[in-house]
């Protein structure tokens, strides 16, 4: 026996200049229920959330909440509203309070101003009712991301959300915190409270959901039940088609040893360390995963290997050469590594760049792209025409500037560029971040296909899922340095999300957890 | 706290060594050494506050819109623009009595600064300028209109004068430096603490912190973004313009083309300086003040060893060395400089 | 190229326009004023002459701040780079009688572009080490050059005070040099009344040079890569800090020369009211000409011909030269922000609304 739904979306339609995003979509939410909204990077997932939310207009359509027409002209309609939304980028001020944080945009004040202590009380309040726990006083760039996440749901439930949308909500916890996550929503929705989980993880929706629905491409392509569903089913609904789950690999043949780091340590930009004691060792044909929760050094990792950030101690050896404190560049030629940076608009590509100047990025002062100090823009060209066609770069011309490619497309002519050069070590981070499903295959295969032809891989990735695909060792990073290392064949599951927690396998050995 | 940070405890701790020394000077045999009254006497002290009032002002000014993440670097054309605007109608009221002339000089001043900060940000958030042409369009259009308008033949009469506060106006040494003085330099200083309970204590300084750190969270919690920017440029351009007002109607007592002489961009650095807290501005600002007032005493004091110009050099001098040491320890608001859109058009 | 021309074009006419609307706001005719801008730019053979002599430190001002663009940094810092070329060019210029022409006249050259080079690169020394902010470094810098330049030729002080090391005794009371001696003037193209000088050709050669320099070198993919992206470029091993030194050294060296061109071409001497307005005209001629070297020659050419009117416009209609100021400040803003003129004339918009310039500023250094 149903309710009333407490939210219904109807017919609606989302267009950006050019992009069909949301195409009458119509959903309904009850009381007490967790919704799965299901589907791949892009499909439109996050604007339907953001239009229910009041942060985008649609272009048609209408939005019922309790049976009443509304109008959701700005995030302030929606909170007034009792719709709560956690965002998957935080939306938390880090130089701010925790108490400041929550209680932004709905101040309480006593004698006009700001009255921090009754904020707090009310956060002690909801922390202990839904077992959210967190120090009001904290700074929030203080916070490790699981607790980050905490203040976000604490936020929403400060404005008395009824209904609470939580946007790829798992992506930056251990499988343990998962776990904690759908405890909390599980008390949520035993509350009455209405919840819209959105993510593209098959198994956590089938964990956790009471109804799923599947968005491709901005359409709604079916609804059903847990019990109905199953991965392989949800996956197809997801894509279009057949999607193979498991990455087809042969045994690893591991050669010489290529990357070998011994006793690093480094610092983070406001000085502190940020990696210690860190060994490390990637043999010629194997890939390494460095599997951790997002933060724990993983990125000053990458970035030490590269020479983007200076290493304080330790030996940093590639190929037989000892590279400690050398420049990018000398590591580059050097160490012949490529390096697929896990932030592409960062670091991987200038946005303003023609794909062609994209794809040396990194070249363009060696023959033929320069003769001397002149740029031969005939061998740049031809090089781009060529790698465009070996790596599947879909593009208009190769003078399109980088920035008007999709993100799959930008990712592939980050990769064709790393790939182009002679390499013996491939440092991969998070290589497949926000892409769809056919440019996730077409990665993983390359990378496969790399290590096949002898190359050493370093992949450095938050999914899980995907260390597990294509790993042939894992190593677990915790609080910048290496907790644990396994074999992908002989760990599960849990064994890596304990390491991640940092709680060492042998589990008596409990390093203190986090605040 | 974060707020209190030590850049403000450093610089604030400066000014009270000051004021010691100066009574220690003042008050015992030390004073009768001519380097010390030239380092610490209270005419260097007087000059000093004189000096700071305006960088104090102009870097409240700076803190207003750069909390709320817009750059200004046109502190120097909107506090052109608003001594100017005092100016003019200083000179068209002479007949009337002095002090309604004056506090309507004030105000025009003030009303003039508003819009030259609306003008900035009308151009960076309507128009996303980059900020930092934004502001040169502000100090070059400042320049050429004061030049253009000014006649050359008007005469202000009459400037604000110093009012004693009972009492306290008697303590020595103390009293003569900070409770003697004309009303715009009480203004400002209590400007100061009002700014600081502002921006830490009230809501509308909470959602002007969040804009200019995170505009998108700020967004997403129905705050009005641009709205509070373009708010926070108009109170900063107006705190600019009473800094022009000041320089006219209180310090010089008339107008002169390209007056303000590089106090905007002091005043940028002595906001950076004191780590865009009101407090650690006023510490900056004093140290930059000082600077000049050391200008002035040498001159009086008939020191030739050095050259003038290497004397007057120092302001400047400080203010480099000030943001090469500090920078790094100090932290911009992390919006600064970008234009905010809905992603969705709304 | 229509589009690219389109928005500067639209800029002046509108920036003109409004000119005239406050002229006739605050009494002056502008009908009368704008005729005698054109007959000082363009009337006479002498005003060609004056155009073009004006055209040539702007170009060299805007290249300047053009170049700093590119990468990303913001000069604000031109005119106090002009006067330290000048002071070095005129140092070298007044001493070494006798040497010839052809030695003393590169010799001053070159000193006048490194004393701009010197002024231009402790900006940008500072800010990759300490992460002090160009912008505030530079004008700071201008304060300090003009005092500088000022003490050099210091006339000294009624208390005994020193006069300055570049002073020239016999203009007593006056601050000033001696006149650079022939061997290190450039020469005027026509003789008097024409004070156009050879200078103009080197301005030109510059120009030429840096547009090589930016599009056609690997040092110009470093300039204009640290520029878009300074994380992209250090993930491309190139080293952002020297580019950026490197870059704010040529920034200098280009303002030097404006300042050594127009020293010994033209004034032939150094005193402290020389030098002034053409740094901040530098960023309005850079961002009016898109910050690409040939249109940094065209923007010049146009604000040389506003400077060279100015005078016979006040002259001959009485209105204040300081409205160019003014129009110049509009151009600034309306070629800065082409979204004001797309606004204003419905024009369509278009992928690049991106600003013709944006900076990777933020206080706190990269």
């Amino acid at each position: 026996m149903m309710s009333n739904p407490v939210l219904e979306v109807q017919e609606i339609c989302k267009i950006f200049p050019g992009v069909v995003a949301n195409q009458d979509v119509s959903l309904s939410l009850h009381s007490g229920e967790i919704l799965a909204l299901l589907g791949e990077n892009g499909a439109g997932k996050s604007t339907l959330m953001n239009i229910i939310y009041g942060l985008y207009q649609p272009s048609s359509g209408e939005i019922l909440v309790r049976g009443k027409s509304s109008k959701m002209r700005s995030p302030r309609d929606a909170i007034g509203l009792g719709i709560g939304m956690v965002h998957q980028h935080f939306q938390l001020v880090p130089v701010m309070t925790v108490v400041e944080n929550v209680m932004l945009g709905s101040e309480m004040l006593r004698h006009g101003f700001l009255d921090r202590e009754q904020v707090s009380q009310r956060i002690l309040d909801l922390s202990r009712d839904y077992q959210l726990e967190v120090e009001p006083s904290t700074l929030v760039e203080d916070l490790p991301v699981g607790i980050r996440q905490r203040v976000e749901i604490l936020k929403a439930l400060y404005r008395d959300a009824e209904i609470l949308i939580l946007d790829e909500p798992t992506a930056v916890l251990t499988p343990q915190e998962i776990e904690g996550l759908f405890e909390v929503m599980d008390l949520l929705r035993r509350q009455g409270k209405s919840i819209i989980f959105i993510t593209h993880k098959l198994k956590e929706v089938l964990r956790i959901a009471d109804r799923i629905a599947v968005l491709r491409q901005g359409k709604l392509v079916g609804e059903v039940t847990p019990s109905e569903a199953s991965e392989p089913r949800l996956a197809a609904m997801m894509v279009g088609r057949e999607v193979m789950l498991q990455v087809d690999k042969k045994e690893a043949e591991p050669g010489d040893s290529i990357l070998e780091v011994k006793g690093l340590e480094a610092r983070n930009d406001l000085d502190e360390i940020c990696l210690s004691e860190v060994d490390l060792k990637v043999n010629a044909g194997e890939i390494v995963g460095v599997a951790g929760v997002q933060g724990n050094g993983q990125t000053e990792l990458v970035e030490v290997l590269t020479g983007l950030r200076p290493l304080k101690n330790g030996i940093l050896r590639i190929g037989g050469h000892d590279l400690s404190g050398a420049t990018p560049r000398e590591i580059t030629d050097r160490g012949k590594i490529c390096h697929v940076p896990e932030d592409r608009h960062s670091y991987g590509m200038v946005d303003n760049y023609s794909v062609a100047d994209n794809l040396v990025l990194n070249s363009y002062y060696r023959s033929p792209f320069a003769k001397g100090m002149t740029i031969q823009r005939e061998s740049i060209d031809t090089n781009a025409e060529t790698l465009v066609k070996k790596f599947d770069v879909r593009t208009p011309s190769v003078q399109t500037p980088g920035a008007s490619l999709s993100g799959g497309n930008q990712q592939k002519m980050v990769i064709a560029r790393e790939l182009s050069r002679p390499i013996q070590l491939m440092i991969a981070a998070q290589p497949t971040r926000g892409i769809d499903v056919g440019s996730i295959e077409f990665i993983h295969q390359q990378i496969v296909a790399k290590r096949d032809e002898g190359i050493a891989v370093l992949l450095i990735s938050s999914e899980l899922d995907e260390i597990m695909a294509l790993s042939d060792r894992i190593v677990v990073m915790y609080r910048g340095s290496i907790i644990g290392e396994v074999l992908n064949k002989e760990t599960t599951r849990q064994e890596l999300g304990l390491l991640m927690a940092g709680v060492k396998s042998d589990s008596e050995n409990i390093q203190h957890s986090a605040p | 706290m974060s707020f209190w940070s030590r850049t403000a405890r450093v610089a604030v701790s400066l000014v009270v060594l000051m004021l010691l020394m100066a009574i220690l000077v003042e008050l015992t045999p030390l004073g009768e050494n001519k380097w010390m009254r030239v380092f610490f006497g209270v005419s260097a002290l007087n000059f000093t506050l004189r000096a700071a009032i305006p960088l104090v002002l102009g870097a409240l000014s700076g803190i207003l819109c750069e909390r709320s993440g817009i750059i200004n670097i046109g502190i120097e054309g909107m506090m052109l623009a608003g001594a100017f605007a005092g100016f003019v109608a200083k000179s068209s009221t002479n007949d009337w009595p002095l002090y309604l002339s004056l506090v309507f000089s004030v105000i025009v001043s003030l009303g003039v600064g508003g819009l030259m900060g609306l003008l900035h940000g009308m151009l960076s958030i309507r128009f996303r300028m980059d900020q930092i042409i934004s502001g040169s369009v502000i100090i070059i259009l400042a320049a050429g209109l004061t030049s253009y308008l000014f006649d050359r033949d008007a005469i202000a009469d009459g400037k604000f004068t110093p009012i004693p506060i009972p009492l306290l106006s008697e303590i020595p040494v103390i009293g003569p430096v900070l409770f003697n003085n004309p009303p715009i330099t009480y203004l400002a200083l209590l400007l100061v603490l009002v700014v600081h309970i502002a921006i830490f204590y009230t809501r509308w300084g909470l959602r002007t912190r969040a804009v200019g750190e995170h505009p998108r969270a700020a967004d997403t919690e129905g705050i009005n973004v641009n709205l509070m920017r373009y708010l926070n440029t108009m109170l900063g351009g107006m705190l600019a313009g009473l800094a022009g007002a000041y320089l006219v109607l209180e310090a010089v007592g008339q107008f002169q083309e390209g007056m303000t002489a590089g106090r905007g961009f002091i005043s940028l650095a002595a906001m950076i300086f004191g780590n865009w807290t009101p407090f650690g501005a006023l510490g900056a600002a004093t140290l930059f003040g000082y600077t000049q007032a050391l200008q002035n005493e040498f001159l009086l004091a008939g020191v030739t060893t050095i050259p003038r110009q290497f004397v007057s050099m120092l302001p400047y001098v400080v203010t480099i060395i000030a943001v090469s040491g500090l920078v790094g320890r100090v932290r911009a608001p992390a919006a600064i400089g970008r234009p905010y859109d809905t992603e969705g058009g709304r | 190229m229509f589009r690219v021309l389109l928005i500067p074009v639209l800029a002046l006419v509108t920036s003109l326009a409004l000119g005239a609307l406050v002229m006739l706001l605050f009494g002056d005719d502008p009908i009368l004023a704008y005729q005698g801008l054109f007959q000082g730019a363009f009337g006479s053979g002498r005003a060609w002459s004056s155009t073009i002599r004006k055209m040539i430190p702007l170009i060299l001002t805007g290249l300047s701040v053009a170049v700093a663009f590119k990468a990303g940094l913001f000069n604000i810092g031109a005119s106090g780079q002009f006067v330290m070329g000048s002071v070095f060019s005129v140092a070298v210029g007044i001493h070494f009688e006798g040497l010839p022409m052809y030695i003393h006249l590169p010799m001053a050259i070159l000193a006048g572009m490194l004393g701009g080079m010197i002024w231009g690169a402790i900006p940008g020394f500072l800010k990759v080490t300490t992460g002090a902010h160009e912008v505030i470094v530079t004008i700071m810098l201008n304060y300090v050059a003009a005092l500088f330049g000022g003490w050099t030729v210091y006339a000294g002080g009624t208390q005994g005070q020193t006069p300055g090391p570049l002073w020239d005794p016999t203009a007593r009371a006056i601050s000033e040099t001696p006149d650079v001696l022939h061997s290190a003037q450039i020469p005027w193209i026509f003789g008097p009344p024409y004070r156009v000088h050879f200078g103009v050709f080197l301005a030109l050669l510059a120009v030429l040079i840096i547009w090589w320099l930016i599009y056609k070198t690997t040092v110009g993919f470093e300039i204009r890569t640290v520029g878009q992206n300074p994380k992209a470029a250090r993930y491309a091993g190139i080293r952002v800090e020297k580019t950026v030194v490197l870059t704010m050294a040529i920034a200098g060296g280009l303002a030097g020369l404006a300042g050594t061109i127009e020293t010994l071409g033209l004034n032939h001497k150094f005193a402290p009211e020389f030098g002034g307005q053409v740094g901040f005209d530098g960023i309005t001629v850079a961002l009016l000409g898109q910050t690409h070297p040939v249109g940094v020659v065209f923007a010049s050419f146009l604000f040389g011909a506003l400077d060279a009117g100015a005078a016979k416009m006040q002259f001959e209609s009485g209105v204040a030269a300081d409205i160019i100021q003014v129009i110049q400040a509009l151009v600034l803003a309306f070629v800065a922000a082409p979204l004001i003129i797309k606004a204003l004339f419905r024009l369509r918009s278009t992928q690049d609304d991106r600003h013709s310039a944006s900076l990777n500023t933020s206080w706190g250094g990269s």
